[in-house]
């Protein structure tokens, strides 16, 4: 079994608005060292896999189908444990 | 002129475009259930309504572009039959790769109902060609993710084939920000893809197609596909 | 069954007093298992048992011509003819909304719109009261925001549009917000479904989603004031799966559609406990459950666990052998699970097995009717004596009265609900044809000419300085939206929202107020089908004011005779249907204007404001009005400038009253009012009309331009209706705007 930590993020110059009512909340609280928040999604997927190799193509294969849309988000994994 | 409208798990908006094309406008009009393979029969026009198929997890629209009907609507939309996706139906077109770019969270972020006034910027397409170019027609929104997106490139494809039907404007028909219900780029509320026989829209004209609803103005989409079908 | 040594901490934890637990042995006869004393806990809990409401509801009347079902059911249903019934009811959600907001509404939503399809009907639309603390303080806005966000993403994802409702902000609910939902159906009779086990050997089965530990002892918390230590039982709260629920309306109406169900109920407080038990005691029979057979979520869950978990988005259905399949097939259709768990018996007794192991036997009427009834103690509250000494006189006129007029249109609980209502998806299924922001909504019914006219009501400011009147006029303001409309008003359900009625003064405002509810509802003809108490509403021992919401159903033959209630047409002539008013007590001036919570409310007649009603709707059947909305909040000033805002026309007006107080006219919140316009060729017809029913008419000025004038007086309010329009309408968003 692998475990893959999958982290979408909204592309690079998408609007994030998430993201900006976020940054605002942090500089009232008075956080005024924030230059920046991105808000994305954090996907745990456990996959059986003869190996890593395997369980990485499978997790590509998901994240590019359904996990992210390409055309507005990107997206990269790790896998956790063995 | 024969409809079909796919009803998906979480589809809520089923019934109002069964009103609309059956009562309104008089077609013979069936539901279509996710699950089949392929249409019972032969349509003319596929309606992909609004609602939260599958409850909208994930990504709005992601998960009904797998449903098992999507690739005879596919099918249905590379033989030319029309296909018009409404509010969810536009996000699961975009994310089946039917129709160009993508719908975004509102950038206030909240769910937002509401009438709002559409310009109609092509009255040459199927969906808008009982229209006048630039006519101001009043349609209520209802959606929380309605914030269309498009990178440049797909921009300057949509503008060159004015494959942008509609905008939010004001009651003037000016394009404002104030008017952009979601922060859609260029005020963008409904397209077409390169061939104008699939459109996507936010706004939901079947909820504007009777005066005793505040507006009747949407009717004019339908009333298009009709004349566009009858002139076929 | 094993007995195991239970000491009174056990008992105690679960919120039973030691006289109750006597109780349960000496009914059972034995000692109870840990597992029944849990199920006992809950279902003798208030909010299950209405121990302490239960003598005053009784009070209510709640029959008439046009009542198919009373209360006791899950939803009350009144004939709108042509073989059709309306099936509704509002319950409250405060305790879940005042921990986690966006959760509480959005489960609260969930809970009352399964009342209303396990009746067999189809929801067609949604409404909501709701109250808060001031919109100055952060903790309420995001209260309040969570809570409107939470009933958006709930009700809008399952397509039920919601149409109607009221938002009230006034310190007294800074720590203890109330949220109340009313859901609203339609069915035909012959599709109505109870709540009951019929049919000894037919099949116990458990629908929806998985069972988890959430929500385990919610009844009890609703039981209990909030303190400070509350946020940390948020565990308690559970998370709501409206797509689930929405799978559920669609295969529960199929199995109606499909005649394969002979009973069905949704599990709300106390979830397979109070739902076996009331489906088993309607009927008397007795329900045998195997809760290991019940589809978990989570591990290692207990039979008791199991037995009192709130997760949401769960029916039983009571169902003939021979048709468990074809009820698994319909399921199965939707994605949805069907396990029978449990059969119906003819001895009366909810037993609970474990495999083979019997943890819990008890007679269910022990648990749906024997609850102990408490005779509560009362007494006057000694504030209302010196609340209600005020007087006019001791008031000073302000000097800037068109500021004074601007500050009370502008105040949350007057200006326009637009920033909540927006974010509610209020069109789907295009029958809305009266949109939010009227005196009531109206839904039509495709098919027929028939309208439903919908309205939640309760000025709380009122009830808590005149508890008997306040109740009354609840009831009177709730029927007075629904006949601006041009409908009859049918009936009521109700939300009573108290603090904790173990103290004497709580318990009279409660007494009192169901006294003034029970004589208009009388009076008017709108008898109770249901509803939900409410108590424990304290933060830190504070009550919040007592607040009888009041959700009324009303009936308009055909929706071509409407009326809403901006004007419409240049040259019109507004006219005022009842008295100037007089009564300033209690008024949304005295607290914007003079920050004053005090004097009598006004009082309602209700022979007058029956009349008023009666000429409402003759009126409308007679095309004779153009717009009619009532005087409430704000008193005569703001409901004309509402009625402009709203038909985007200016109006012209000139009150000319010796020897009357300029703030009085403009502001008072006198009952039995109604500003309507109409052409002046009608105006003979409609004076002798209100003459007929009793009522006066004053001519006050006309409608045109762009301006909104009002003269009273030597006072002269004069706006540009742009401006006035902007105030009402950006005031509450101004509040919520991110600092």
């Amino acid at each position: 079994m692998f475990t893959a930590r999958i982290y979408v993020t909204l592309k690079e110059g998408v609007l994030d608005p998430q993201g900006g009512a976020v940054m605002n909340s942090l500089h009232t609280l008075g956080y005024q060292s924030v230059k920046d928040v991105r808000v994305g999604k954090y996907l745990v997927v456990s996959v059986q896999a003869s190996s890593q190799e395997q369980a990485e193509k499978q997790v590509n294969e998901m994240c590019a189908k359904l996990l992210a849309n390409p055309v507005i988000e990107d997206y990269k994994f790790e896998f956790v444990g063995e | 002129m024969k409809a079909g409208i796919i009803v998906f798990p979480g589809s809520n908006c089923d019934s109002d475009a069964m009103h609309v094309c059956q009562q309104v406008m008089g077609w013979d009009t069936d539901y279509i259930w996710h699950a089949e393979n392929q249409f019972a029969r032969k349509y003319d026009l596929i309606l992909i309504p609004g609602g939260f198929s599958y409850g909208d997890y994930l990504r709005s629209g992601a998960i009904a572009r797998f449903a098992n009907i999507m690739s005879a609507v596919a099918d249905h939309a590379k033989g030319g039959g029309y296909v018009l996706g409404i509010c969810n139906g536009f996000q699961i077109l975009t994310e089946a790769n039917l129709l160009p770019g993508a719908l975004l969270r509102n950038n206030h972020l909240q769910f937002r109902c509401e009438q709002v006034w559409l310009k109609v910027e092509n009255a040459d397409s199927p969906f808008t060609c009982a229209a006048q170019e630039g006519q101001l027609i009043q349609v209520p929104i209802a959606h929380m993710d309605g914030n269309y997106f498009a990178d440049k490139e797909t921009l300057e494809q949509l503008q060159e084939n004015n494959q942008i039907l509609l905008r939010y404007v004001d009651e003037t028909g000016l394009l404002t920000a104030a008017a952009n219900p979601n922060g859609a780029i260029h005020n963008i509320a409904g397209i077409c893809n390169e061939a104008g026989n699939v459109c996507g829209m936010m706004p939901h004209p079947e909820r504007a197609a009777e005066h005793i609803l505040g507006s009747a103005d949407g009717r004019i989409i339908f009333e298009s596909i009709l004349q566009h079908w009858g002139e076929r | 069954m094993k007995t195991i040594n239970i000491d009174s901490k056990v008992w105690r934890e679960m919120g039973l007093s030691d006289a109750d637990y006597q109780r349960i042995c000496q009914l059972l006869g034995r000692q109870p298992s840990y597992e029944e004393i849990g199920i006992f806990s809950v279902m003798w809990s208030e909010h299950c048992s209405y121990k302490h409401s239960k003598p005053e509801l009784r009070k209510l009347p709640t029959s008439g011509q046009q009542v198919i079902q009373g209360p006791g059911e899950n939803a009350g249903i009144v004939d709108i003819g042509d073989n059709q019934a309306i099936v509704f009811k509002m319950e409250s959600h405060n305790h879940p909304s005042a921990i986690e907001p966006y959760q509480g509404a959005a489960t609260g939503v969930g809970g009352i719109v399964r009342d209303v399809f396990t009746m067999g009907a189809r929801p067609i639309a949604l409404l909501n009261s709701l109250r808060f603390g001031q919109l100055d303080d952060a903790h309420v806005r995001y209260l309040f925001s969570g809570v409107v966000a939470g009933i958006a993403g709930y009700g809008n994802c399952l397509g039920i549009p919601t149409v109607a409702g009221e938002v009230f902000f006034d310190n007294s609910y800074r720590g203890n917000p109330l949220v109340n939902a009313m859901c609203v159906g339609l069915v035909n009779h012959q599709d109505i479904r109870l709540g009951a086990a019929s049919g000894v050997g037919n099949a116990v089965m458990l629908i929806g989603a998985k069972t988890g530990r959430d929500g385990i002892h919610g009844a009890t918390f609703a039981s209990e004031e909030l303190s400070d230590e509350s946020e940390s039982k948020r565990p308690s709260v559970q998370v709501g799966d409206p797509f689930m629920e929405k799978l559920l309306i669609e295969a529960c109406l199929e199995l109606i559609a499909a005649g394969v169900v002979v009973g069905m109920q949704d599990l709300g407080a106390a979830g397979l406990t109070s739902s076996s038990s009331e489906m088993a005691s309607r009927e008397n029979n007795g329900i045998d459950l195997d809760v290991s057979k019940v589809p978990l979520r989570e591990s290692g869950m207990t039979p008791y666990e199991i037995m009192l978990s709130e997760s949401q988005e769960r029916m039983l259905v009571i169902v003939e052998p021979d048709r468990i399949e074809e009820v698994k097939a319909i399921l199965t259709k939707w994605g949805l699970d069907a396990t029978v768990v449990g059969r119906v018996t003819d001895d009366g007794h909810l037993r609970v097995r474990y495999q083979d192991q019997v943890v819990a036997d008890i007679p269910a009427t022990l648990l749906a009717d024997e609850a102990p009834v408490v005779e509560a103690e009362f007494k006057r509250p000694a504030y209302l004596d010196s609340k209600q000494k005020w007087q006019v006189e001791d008031l000073a006129q302000p000097g800037d009265l068109v500021q004074a007029f601007i500050d009370v249109l502008k105040s949350p609980n007057v200006a326009s609900k637009e920033w909540v209502y927006r974010q509610y998806d209020h069109m789907v299924r295009t029958n809305t044809v009266v949109l939010p922001g009227s005196d009531a909504a109206v839904i039509r019914i495709k098919g027929t000419t028939k309208g439903v006219a919908l309205t939640a009501d309760c000025n709380p400011r009122h009830v808590y300085l005149d508890p008997y009147e306040g109740g009354k006029a609840a009831v009177a303001e709730a029927a007075r939206n629904v006949a601006c409309t041009g409908a009859s008003p049918l009936a009521i359900t109700n939300c009573l929202n108290f603090g904790n009625p173990e103290k004497p003064e709580i318990f009279y405002t409660f007494k009192e107020a169901l006294r003034g509810m029970g004589e208009a509802c009388s009076a008017l003809n709108t008898p109770v089908t249901g509803g939900n108490v409410s108590f424990y509403n304290e933060t830190n021992g504070q009550a919040v004011y007592p607040t009888p919401s009041i959700g009324m159903v009303g009936l308009i033959d055909n929706t071509d005779n409407m009326i809403t209630s901006g004007l419409k047409n240049t040259g019109d002539l507004i006219l005022l249907i009842g008295e100037y008013g007089h009564e300033l007590g209690g008024s949304e001036y005295l607290a914007t204007v003079h920050n004053l919570v005090a004097g009598r409310p006004p009082a309602v007649d209700l022979n007058t404001e029956k009349g008023l009603q009666q000429f409402l709707v003759t009126a409308a059947e007679q095309k004779m009005l153009n717009s009619a909305h009532d005087i409430s909040e704000g008193g005569l000033a703001c409901c004309l400038a509402e009625k402009a805002i709203a038909g985007k026309l200016g109006v012209d007006v000139n009150i000319k009253l010796s020897g009357k107080r300029s703030d009085v006219i403009l502001f008072n919140e006198s009952h039995s009012r109604v500003l309507v316009s109409c052409s002046p060729d009608r105006l003979e017809q409609v004076k002798s009309l209100a003459a007929q029913y009793g009522m006066p008419v004053y001519s006050l000025g006309t409608v045109g331009g762009d301006r909104f004038s009002l003269a009273v007086n030597d006072t002269t309010i004069e706006v540009p209706l742009v401006d006035l329009s902007r105030y009402w309408k950006e005031a509450i968003a101004c509040c919520m705007k991110p600092s």
